[in-house]
């Protein structure tokens, strides 16, 4: 049997490395999409496009407004005293921000202790206006302390405990450090799935499969040939990967790489079990591609790649616990960015295992009853 | 000939309904798409769950964890005496900040002498890191000017409008991305591929000898792609108004006489594609990689442009999807017209143009 299997293997290999477009599908692809997808695929956020409206003219704000420029969170583009071509710069895009420092703004902090800034957002980049606000609001708040020293001395700033922060795993805040592992998840998902789908539907649509059916070959044989090439492919593809992760975007790598192999080696099992799976419910390619396409999407959605899980509703975290794709990114981050070992990692890393056999179980079995 | 025309649109038509499975995840895909966005995903933080680290617990410590276990956003999920317990609580991802007090609090407050607190957070997704840094600040400068009244120190009152999307809904932004999306998908994806079929089976060389001209070939093609778009468009802006109360500002008319433009773009580029690549897969690798992808990277829909380094932002330019989604999200979510519009308009009909000469150009249904 094992020679009859070692044939099968051999056929396959000789079959995908015949397949031009299989080759480029599985070497040239993925890296472009490595390469882009890690520059595009960040939510960091740039200077904001600054537009400032001041009514007021003092010391104090301009004081504020060179504060804000001073962070170099903030990039000056346009002021003037009026709130409608501040407006009209928004609606065209060319402005991010809009300070609004309302006339009598130095008299009122010196009289009422107390003054008021507008902020306005264009909030069409979503996530990126919620980290400016804060910025701003931090800047701002600096800002206040030492203008409450300068107005009024004899009063103690509110600032009463010192407080430090420490960002941990990524102090450069570098969004690519904290995208590549996902994206790598992503490629090896991509391979193990859809070209497993994509493989078996072929030869049904051909019709090999029909005529693999009267020979003596056994049904695991089969599968067991289909499946392990894959398999190898997407571990050597997740090698290029991380080759180019580590020395072209120098991605930090600071747990075992051993342990991401581990981790992707049975990862792999539940992705390539999902691609037989679909591979028995459909006729053709397209059908194949489609079901595939959809299924990954939503997969890859509620992963937690993109957005944090615990911001997600109480269903979507209860889905999410069953989603595969989760707990791989989870392990490969744990692992890259913090320095996981195997014990942090052991229950997610117990859980896909678990996933894996259930997963390709039931798909060997579908495969069989549609056999007959 | 036009009698031509339509038997052979209807003959596209039962081809599309006789792929059921085809058909179905055509048409939920939008509705799906719309619910997943709107619901899952959220970049606000919440459930920030906190671990105290707090070696001699005082008045001045217990009032600042009562704070954070006060408010809603943060949940406190360990006490320890000792910061060693912060790493493997991370590592496991079981916690997403640390609260560290210093040995002594309250009678360094009372001293005058400010003691120290420091803020370590798992800041592996930088945004998410630094939001929450800026809420455990602003949970313990509560609890400063609760212990600093009677001495009213100057402040600014900052007040804040997030514009065009004031709850910073995702769904609000991915609405118009994803009319954009699902536009490709079917205009240029299922144009590729089913034209190549034909190709494929040989079956284009018999429309050879039929009485239709190529480019009542494509029209014919493509019109019930069309609709089927148009179809999905509806969907995913009825689903969106009726769940979410997704805003929409400006007009109607507007939106849909710009996705048929946009449409037009995808639909020709999906005959080059087809025109171009020897097989159906070919077809479909092809068509993926040069709509879906940058469609959904390279367009804005997710990832903001601004964002990306440079030489990426030039190539967006090109991809028609990025001046759609400008305009999309320009018509519902700023009400604005043409007035503002009209140089993305203008693009996209430039691209139209320079397409669909290229597609009826390299469209030849001859024998190979």
């Amino acid at each position: 049997m094992t020679r009859v299997l070692r044939a099968l293997l051999k056929k396959e290999f000789l079959q995908i490395g015949r397949d031009k477009l299989m080759i480029r599908q599985i070497f040239i692809m993925p890296v472009v999409q490595l390469v882009i997808l890690s520059s595009a695929a960040t939510f960091e956020v740039k200077q904001a496009s600054t537009y400032v409206v001041d009514r007021d003219h003092t010391t104090t704000s301009t004081g504020l407004v060179n504060r804000l420029r001073a962070s170099g969170r903030f990039n000056l583009v346009g002021a003037s005293p009026s709130m409608d071509l501040a407006n009209d710069a928004m609606l065209s895009r060319k402005v991010g921000v809009i300070v609004s420092i309302p006339a009598g703004f130095e008299s009122d902090l010196v009289n009422r202790r107390a003054a008021d800034v507008q902020l306005v957002f264009n909030a069409e980049d979503g996530a990126a206006a919620g980290v400016t606000q804060s910025y701003a609001a931090q800047i701002i708040a600096a800002y206040t302390r030492e203008a409450g020293a300068e107005l009024a001395p004899t009063i103690k700033p509110a600032s009463i405990i010192d407080v430090r922060a420490r960002g941990w795993y990524n102090p450069e805040l570098n969004y690519r450090d904290y995208m590549v592992p996902g994206i790598l998840v992503q490629l090896v998902t991509v391979i193990g799935t859809l070209l497993t789908a994509m493989n078996i539907v072929r030869e049904k649509e051909i019709g090999t499969l029909d005529q693999l059916s009267v020979t003596p070959l056994g049904q695991g044989t089969f599968i067991a040939a289909k499946l392990i090439p894959l398999w190898i492919i997407a571990l050597i593809e997740l090698s290029l990967g991380l080759t180019i992760a580590r020395f072209v975007f120098h991605v930090p790598m600071v747990g075992h790489l051993a342990l991401v192999y581990f981790a992707a080696a049975i990862y792999l099992v539940a992705a390539l079990g999902i691609g037989l799976f679909i591979s028995t419910l459909v006729q053709t390619q397209q059908q194949a591609m489609f079901i595939t396409f959809f299924m990954l999407m939503i997969y890859l959605l509620m992963s937690g790649m993109f957005t944090p899980i615990r911001s997600m509703p109480q269903w979507a975290q209860w889905m999410a616990q069953v989603n595969p794709v989760k707990h791989i990114i989870g392990v490969i981050r744990a692992v890259m960015l913090k320095g996981a070992t195997v014990s942090d990692v052991a229950v997610p890393l117990s859980f896909l295992a678990a996933f894996g056999v259930v997963v390709l179980s039931l798909a060997v079995f579908q495969y069989g009853k549609q056999r007959d | 000939m036009i009698t031509a025309l339509r038997a052979f649109v209807v003959k596209e038509i039962h081809h599309i309904l006789r792929d059921r499975q085809t058909l179905t995840i055509l048409l939920l895909m939008p509705l799906v798409q719309v619910v997943l966005f709107g619901f899952a995903l959220r970049s606000d933080v919440r459930n920030v769950r906190v671990v105290m680290v707090d070696p001699a617990p005082d008045h001045a410590t217990l009032a600042i964890r009562n704070r954070f276990a006060a408010t809603s956003r943060f949940r406190i999920v360990g006490t320890t005496a000792s910061t060693d317990a912060i790493e493997p609580l991370f590592r496991k991802a079981q916690a997403d900040i640390a609260i560290v007090f210093e040995p002594g609090f309250a009678s360094r407050l009372e001293d005058e002498t400010p003691p120290r607190l420091m803020i370590a957070v798992d800041a592996a997704d930088p945004n998410t890191g630094t939001t929450m840094q800026y809420l455990a600040r602003a949970v313990i400068a509560t609890q400063e000017a609760e212990w600093s009244q009677g001495n009213r120190s100057v402040r600014i009152d900052v007040a804040t409008r997030m514009r065009f999307n004031p709850t910073l809904e995702s769904v609000n932004l991915f609405v118009p991305g994803l009319i954009a999306l699902v536009l490709t998908l079917v205009s240029a994806l299922m144009t590729a591929i089913s034209l190549s079929r034909e190709k494929e089976r040989g079956t284009l060389e018999v429309l050879l000898v039929s009485p239709l001209r190529p480019a009542q070939i494509i029209v014919g093609k493509v019109l019930p792609y069309l609709a089927l778009a148009f179809a999905n468009v509806i969907t995913a802006l009825v689903a969106a108004w009726l769940v979410f109360h997704v805003p929409f500002e400006g007009s109607l008319g507007l939106l849909l006489a710009e996705s048929i433009l946009y449409s037009l773009v995808s639909l020709s580029i999906g005959v080059l594609v087809a025109s171009r690549t020897p097989s159906q897969r070919a077809a479909m690798l092809t068509a993926m990689l040069a709509t879906l992808l940058p469609s959904t990277m390279l367009s804005g829909m997710v990832f903001p442009i601004a964002s990306m380094p440079a030489p990426l932002q030039a190539v967006t330019y090109i991809i028609p999807a990025r001046w759609f989604i400008v305009i999309a999200r320009g018509i519902m979510l700023k009400g604005v017209g043409l007035t503002y519009l009209w140089r993305e308009t203008l693009i996209l009909v430039a691209m139209m143009v320079v397409m669909m000469t290229l597609a009826i150009r390299s469209f030849k249904p001859r024998l190979a």
